[in-house]
């Protein structure tokens, strides 16, 4: 049999066939729809009304209320009351009410595994594929299509090979690797078809960082994102109440056919994404002195456990600058309870950390949102003019060591001086 | 599938958070709708009419999976975009909710305001000089989801067989 990728893989086993070509058009049975209280509920709920269908395997659905939560005004209470009152009313087994953020939540509560393959309601939902699953992210009308039938058509997509050697320097992390992809590729480079993260400096990488990666993969434009499960998806799996776990087959045969593109991680500076797009990139070292108001920890891309280490690293012992705002929003409950108790919290508010809840936050600008006027440097995956809530403001993207740094410094920096 | 209108320009990159401001999307699709692009063109939500045309740049629909940014121009009248390349998210939305896209190589050659006449199955744009663009073929099944107006009323038609056959 021809050598195959790690997507065609997942595909085929999902379509039922021993092979697929990419370019093919055909149809794949569901493992897991994940929706959120924004992309699900209210709007499944009326649709599924109309059609007088049911779903179609509620086992194999997740509920994630992230978006709306804690509610800041009436129309949040409506959106969420209607999520908490559907699930009730469905008896849906997998509900995760503001316990953290779905691409964060669903992985931690032991739902992903290799070989699988899902949909969720957030273009995020490649992170899903740092877990070897393939995994992506559909608009609310399509789900109530896999909802009530199951199933959703795909074209076999071609995979871009992204080949990192070498080791990232103290300081520098997977979200200076998107960044630098992200300059290089741009916005639609990933051509929605698959991306393989590989190379010594991926399989270095924890899994929190590998699902950086993978949950950037909707900004390069890519349908998926993925990294082929190996020992330590396996012990991170095991530690987060995934059973049945195989490794083996899920993995780019030698010679499957596809683009290559090769990076240097020795080589690579901190980077941060100018306003108004992530793929308008440069290395830290060669911005111009910006005064920042607000550094921002949060969102699924940026804010899990090992977000805050990474950000304690360079604040603990110190104070940000005092013109700062610095906001942590713990990507899940559970990440957020595991820094308190490795003292990485405390280490961030004696530095002037404000805590926010575990949620999306002002990532989309949908529960709270940044002042209009700020400069802000932020560890989320999108600065889209308007998209944190406020059109004037000016937002930076960049690592959470960087953000801190930033945050430390007044204007954005580059942690690696502070950690050398 | 024909359609015949005025085309609004708009550049690459248009974003789906311009399109559908997060801000609004606690309101529902009428309020989104007022929003659409005001970022870019803030007449556009007020002055486009049933059946013009959105021309943009390269990579229209960037970003978010809300498919709102596809239904609020369905919404407004819109009959189709026509850019160089689409997000691959947002045309799957796109067709899904209704919405034509025709990827056209040949997009930034029509004007703004310019009056436009698009064949769907042909994949062909009609300029108003009489010029032709050609466009990327649809493959059938995304051509019937969108003449029969999207997902939803196909799934009808799997779920609610129509009461009035004999």
């Amino acid at each position: 049999m021809a050598p195959a990728t790690l997507a065609q893989k997942l595909v085929a086993r999902a379509a039922g066939r021993s092979h697929v070509t990419a370019g093919e058009v055909l149809t794949c049975r569901v493992d897991l729809a994940m929706f959120h209280d924004s992309s699900g509920p209210r709007r499944l709920q009326p649709m599924l009304a109309e059609l007088g269908a049911n779903i179609w395997d509620k086992d194999r659905v997740v509920l994630v209320i992230d978006h709306y939560v804690p509610e800041a005004d009436e129309e949040s209470r409506r959106v969420v009351r209607i999520a908490r009152e559907w699930a009730t009313e469905q008896r849906l087994p997998h509900v995760y009410d503001s316990m953290g953020i779905c691409h964060v939540v669903l992985p931690q509560q032991g739902h992903l595994k290799p070989g699988l393959f899902c949909v969720g309601g957030d273009s995020h939902s490649p992170t899903g594929g740092a877990f070897g699953a393939y995994m992506f992210g559909i608009g609310a009308t399509e789900m109530l299509g896999v909802v009530v039938t199951g199933e959703i058509w795909l074209r076999v997509p071609e995979t871009i090979f992204m080949h990192w050697r070498g080791a990232l320097a103290k300081g520098v992390s997977a979200k200076d690797m998107m960044l630098a992809m992200l300059g290089r590729h741009g916005m639609n480079g990933g051509r929605y078809q698959a991306v393989e993260f590989c190379g010594e400096a991926v399989a270095a990488l924890p899994m929190a960082e590998r699902m950086t990666l993978c949950n950037m993969s909707a900004e390069l434009g890519a349908q998926v994102g993925l990294v082929a499960p190996d020992d330590t998806t396996r012990d991170w799996l095991a530690r987060h109440g995934a059973t049945d776990v195989v490794i083996a087959p899920w993995h780019s045969d030698a010679g499957a056919p596809g683009v290559r593109h090769e990076y240097d991680a020795s080589a690579l500076a901190p980077q941060v994404a100018l306003p108004h797009s992530p793929a308008l990139v440069c290395g830290v070292d060669a911005l111009d002195p910006t005064r920042i108001d607000i550094a921002y920890i949060g969102a699924c891309t940026g804010a899990k456990l090992e977000d805050l280490r990474a950000a304690a690293r360079v604040l603990a012992g110190r104070r940000i600058a005092s013109h700062v705002q610095l906001l942590v929003a713990p990507a899940s409950v559970r990440d957020g309870a595991e820094a308190e108790s490795e003292g990485v919290m405390r280490q961030l508010v004696d530095a002037g950390a404000t805590l926010l809840p575990s949620a999306c936050g002002a990532c989309a600008g949908y529960g709270s949102r940044i002042p209009e006027g700020s400069t802000v440097i932020s560890s989320t995956a999108r600065n889209f003019k308007g998209r944190m809530g406020a059109a004037t403001a000016r937002v930076y993207l960049g690592s959470p060591y960087t953000v801190a740094a930033s945050a430390l410094r007044g204007v954005i920096g580059d942690a690696r001086e502070v950690l050398a | 599938m024909n359609a015949a209108g005025r085309a609004w320009r708009l550049p690459a990159e248009v974003d789906t958070d311009q399109l559908a401001p997060g801000a609004t999307m606690k309101h529902g699709l009428d309020v989104t709708a007022r929003h659409c692009l005001e970022a870019l063109r803030p007449a556009f939500a007020r002055e486009v009419r049933r059946g013009d045309v959105i021309v943009a740049g390269a990579d229209f629909g960037i970003g978010s999976s809300r498919e709102q940014a596809a239904s609020v121009l369905v919404h407004l009248g819109v009959a189709a975009v026509i850019a160089p390349s689409f997000a691959g998210l947002y045309f799957r939305n796109a067709f899904n909710v209704g919405l034509l896209l025709l990827t056209c190589p040949e997009a930034a050659r029509i004007a703004d305001g310019e009056h436009i006449a698009i064949d769907a199955s042909g994949a062909r744009v009609r300029r108003s000089d009489g010029s032709v663009l050609a466009c990327e073929p649809i493959p059938g099944f995304l051509l019937d989801l969108v003449e029969a107006g999207g997902l939803l009323p196909q799934l009808k038609r799997r779920f609610k067989p129509s009461t009035e056959m004999p």
